[in-house]
């Protein structure tokens, strides 16, 4: 179990990446810190490896407080984002590193080495260098010397930012099996909130050092906390509208709709609503957003349509077959049941019904 | 886009006159490097070296001169002596130096590294010999090897760190944290990792610095007096200049044996490495 | 990011920086501050003021900056460098880089090699080649221009170290502008080429404003080396009666031939300003680039022809 507790890292200059964070991982947990670039998720991650040394706060790993064990004793192993596979070594004596830091004799971690790379089907080029292989052999040879120091905890720097997008679906479904397999509880930093998603078992969404909201994917992706997680989750933005309460409607865009309970009269919200649950009618309606069409984007299997609508833009998934012509007439209607309503910047519960 | 226009008959002509211009400047520029190494190329081989540039009658006689002379062989020895451990004092403190000051983020470095690198291009040998002369007297390394090492690694190392240090720089840091989070030491990781990864770069200074002292005469004048400790450059000097008719087979064989070693190492690090340029790197 | 990746410390990095910091402070910069002290002094290498050396202030001073010979010195220094370095060096290296810049092949390969290995050489055996190249009986010169007798050294000595460190010197320059013009977009000059430009016009409205830096650094960097510069001693060691006494050649004769470390050091600090001078514009140069890298300019258009 990793346990941070008033975490705060302030880099000499004042920026504060990391800042006064609580956070529990559970024992085998797949953990993902999600974010934009900035956002303090890898200073994070280093500070649980012990690169970075915290201003204030704790680290605990499996019960014991290493705030001030150097990284080497921490008993954790971390993948980097460039993999710092040792250009000068081959796979075998990369993957053998950490054993021969430990002392371990020669024969013995080759033996662990191969067996280790055999896992990982990376048998065939024990001899080569680095420079040699592809960027998915070079990841999962980094994999493989994670691996065989068989650590407490693994971390991630974004492992999968370096293939190439086919690439990195596979290699994605892999890792995702490999943790299942060896059940080593694992802290990943990604800011593709895709790879966030179909990952893992909790997610922290960071910004500017803070953390936003810590939940299952569902969770994050259904019910997201704040006006930035909503925006930041999902594939295409959320249409963030704002809109005012009049008595028990909301007044959104030129559309009126039901007002959640616990709302008073003249209060400023944010309306929420996915493109992918926002339909278009090609017919005026009270509870939906009138505008025009103005851009179609072909996504494959759907089109996504923008509606223009005065000086705001909504954005509607349309099934193919579906699409209007542009530049008609066209009312976005968002699918109540999912939509989200923000007050002061936090979702307002209970959600719409 | 359009391919370009036919040349007209003058434009032709005006190509054809630039080309033979370009040819005669090539010839003129070839003539003028080739020229004064032709010797160098022909006298050690011939019997009768004259000073004028002619076919040889081949021999490899001269080379024995070598043996006659008294100091010939042993200033070799002194060059090989003063040149290595110069090299070999340049690599191991620059490098040390330069990988503290690569990752450890000291108040001041930048301003302390330029200050460095102005002293050492502006304390020349010329503008120095008078302290340097005296330094030497007064701790003893008149006519000592130590002397020549100790005080032209002092001038080299500043642009050995200086360049040491963009090395250093250009190779990530994850592979020492990588190292660090799986346990490794400082010193275990600056001997597993560092070292091999900048082995480039440490070669490049070996041979800067052995080039440098190995061809390097005015310290090594003003240091050693005596012809048992001088080097090939003073030694070579002494040759051509003392009285009466210089021996010119011994001159010969001598400069291209003495040119021999600095030649071959330029060759080896362009092909092994890519000749590498650093602006200012020669002093 | 991290202050310090392999988790040094300072401790540790001090006592790696420290040994080549004591080396420097020995025998690099404690000899310039020496320098200003002992030309302060009456300080001889021999006789009386040897063991006792007098503090005389200023005199050295006025005393060199009086002397016909120091001052003959200064002006065949600045022939030299204007000659060798700025006309000879950079003129000779942007020639050779501009002629060889879309060359591949033998020929560059064969000219680029030769204009190193002049550079590489050590300095006696160079200084040796121009010896048996200028000599007046059967040097090669004369033997190939027909002109026996005709004592090159001893004749135009400045003319002769001034065509010797071109020759010498001329690689850096070449390596330096090579590399330069590799910088300039091929495009830029076919645009130029389009539009009707000449060879001398490509040079001045498209080469040049790209590789300014390089010229100036180039430039700084061989005047300092050869305001520096003692191989020419090895040739002509200042003669004949101190036609070709370079301030270098100066300080050696009036220090350890002539023993008065006083006064050579006087001049040393004289050399030591203005290197100085010429280092400080070097430092800017370069930092300056670095703060803001040369935009890309787009080459002036002179109409669509």
């Amino acid at each position: 179990m990793i346990s941070l507790h008033g975490l705060t890292k302030v880099y000499p200059g004042g920026v504060c990446a990391v800042d006064e964070l609580d956070l529990e991982i559970a024992d085998g947990e797949f953990f993902a810190l999600l974010g934009p670039s900035g956002c303090g998720k890898t200073t994070l991650l280093r500070t649980i490896a012990g690169l970075e040394t915290p201003t204030s706060g704790t680290v605990g790993i499996g019960g014991a407080d290493v705030t001030t064990t150097p990284p080497g004793r921490r008993d954790v192993a971390m993948v980097f984002q460039d993999y710092a596979l040792f250009p000068h070594m081959d796979v075998t004596d990369n993957i053998a590193y950490p054993l021969r830091v430990k002392k371990t004799p020669k024969t013995e971690r080759h033996a662990k080495a191969a067996a280790t790379a055999a896992r990982l089907s990376l048998s065939d080029m024990l001899t080569r260098r680095p420079g040699q292989l592809s960027g998915g052999q070079q990841q999962r040879v980094a994999l493989a010397r994670a691996i065989a120091c068989h650590p407490k905890v693994f971390l991630f720097d974004e492992p999968l930012s370096n293939l190439d997008a086919r690439l990195r679906l596979e290699a994605r479904t892999f890792l995702k099996r490999l943790q299942r397999e060896l059940a080593v509880t694992t802290v990943f930093v990604t800011h593709d909130q895709g790879e966030a998603l179909a990952l893992a078992d909790r997610i922290a969404v960071m910004s500017g050092g803070r953390l936003m909201q810590v939940g299952t994917p569902t969770e994050i992706f259904q019910r997201p906390a704040t006006p930035f997680v909503a925006s930041f989750i999902g594939a295409t933005p959320m249409n963030l509208l704002p809109g005012d309460v009049r008595g028990d409607v909301l007044h959104v865009a030129g559309a009126a709709l039901p007002a959640p309970p616990g709302l008073t009269d003249g209060d400023h919200i944010t309306y929420g609503v996915r493109p992918e649950y926002t339909d278009l009618s090609a017919s005026p309606r009270d509870d939906a957003f009138p505008g025009t069409v103005a851009v179609m984007e072909n996504l494959g299997t759907a089109n996504l349509v923008t509606i223009e609508a005065g000086d705001t833009l909504i954005q509607a998934v349309v099934p193919e077959g579906d699409e209007p012509a542009l530049g008609t007439a066209a009312w976005a209607v968002p699918r109540q049941a999912r939509a989200l309503v923000y007050t002061g910047d936090r979702l307002h519960a209970p959600i719409p019904a | 886009m359009n391919g370009p226009m036919a040349p007209t008959g003058r434009r032709y002509v005006g190509h054809l006159l630039s080309r033979l211009a370009l040819t005669a400047l090539l010839a003129v520029v070839l003539a003028f490097f080739a020229l004064p190494m032709l010797w160098l190329a022909t006298a050690p081989f011939d019997a009768t070296p004259g000073i004028h540039v002619s076919l040889p009658e081949f021999t490899l006689a001269n080379f024995g001169a070598i043996l006659d002379n008294p100091y010939a062989l042993g200033s070799l020895a002194n060059s090989v002596i003063q040149a290595g451990g110069a090299a070999a004092l340049v690599v191991v403190l620059s490098a040390l130096a330069a990988y503290a000051l690569s990752r450890v983020r000291v108040p001041g470095r930048d301003a302390l590294l330029y200050l460095l690198l102005l002293m050492s291009s502006i304390v020349t040998g010329t503008a120095a010999m008078v302290p340097i002369f005296e330094l030497a007297n007064r701790l003893n390394l008149i006519d000592t090897h130590l002397g020549v090492i100790l005080v032209t690694s002092g001038g080299l190392l500043p642009a050995a760190i200086f360049i040491l240090k963009d090395f250093m720089d250009g190779t990530p840091t994850s592979y020492e944290e990588s190292a660090r989070v799986f346990g490794a030491g400082p010193l275990q990781i600056l001997w597993h990792i560092v070292v091999p990864l900048v082995r480039p770069g440490l070669a490049t200074i070996a041979v800067w610095a052995v080039a440098g002292v190995w061809g390097g005469f005015l310290l090594q004048f003003i240091l050693i007096r005596d012809p048992e400790r001088a080097p090939g450059s003073v030694i070579l000097y002494t040759l051509y200049t003392e009285g009466g008719q210089p021996n010119l087979s011994l001159i010969a064989a001598f400069s291209l044996l003495y040119s021999l070693p600095v030649v071959v190492m330029y060759l080896f690090v362009s092909t092994k490495y890519g000749f590498r340029f650093h602006g200012g790197i020669k002093r | 990011m991290s202050g310090d990746a392999a988790g040094l410390g300072r401790g540790r990095a001090a006592a790696f920086v420290l040994p080549a910091l004591v080396l420097i402070g020995v025998f690099l910069v404690f000899p310039a501050l020496w320098t200003i002290y002992l030309g302060l002094t009456d300080y001889r290498l021999t006789g009386l003021a040897a063991a006792d050396p007098q503090v005389v202030g200023l005199d050295n001073y006025t005393t060199a900056i009086g002397d016909e010979r120091f001052q003959g010195s200064l002006w065949l220094t600045v022939q030299f460098v204007i000659g060798s370095a700025i006309i000879g060096q950079a003129g000779l290296g942007f020639a050779i880089a501009w002629t060889m810049r879309d060359r591949r092949g033998p020929v560059r390969r064969v000219v680029e090699g030769l204009v190193l290995l002049s550079w590489i050489l050590p300095g006696s055996v160079v200084a040796f080649l121009w010896i048996a190249l200028l000599d007046r009986d059967g040097g090669t010169l004369n033997t190939l221009l027909g002109t026996p007798e005709n004592a090159w050294l001893l004749d135009n000595p400045m003319l002769s170290i001034i065509v010797f460190n071109t020759w010498r010197g001329t690689a850096f320059s070449m390596m330096l502008y090579a590399a330069a013009l590799e910088n300039v977009p091929p495009s830029h000059l076919e645009t130029a080429r389009l539009a009707g430009a000449s060879t001398f016009q490509q040079l001045r409205d498209v080469v040049l404003p790209r590789i300014k830096g390089h010229v100036l650094t180039n430039l700084l960097l061989i005047s300092l080396w050869t305001f520096n510069d003692f191989t020419p001693f090895l040739l002509t060691a200042g003669g004949p009666e101190g036609r070709s006494e370079i301030l270098p050649v100066y300080v050696y004769n009036v220090a350890i031939g002539d023993g008065q470390l006083g006064v050579g050091a006087a001049v040393s600090f004289l050399i030591l300003a203005i290197n100085l001078v010429f280092a400080l514009a070097y430092l800017r140069l370069i930092r300056g680039r670095n703060r803001a890298e040369a935009p890309l300019q787009a080459p002036s258009g002179r109409g669509g022809g």
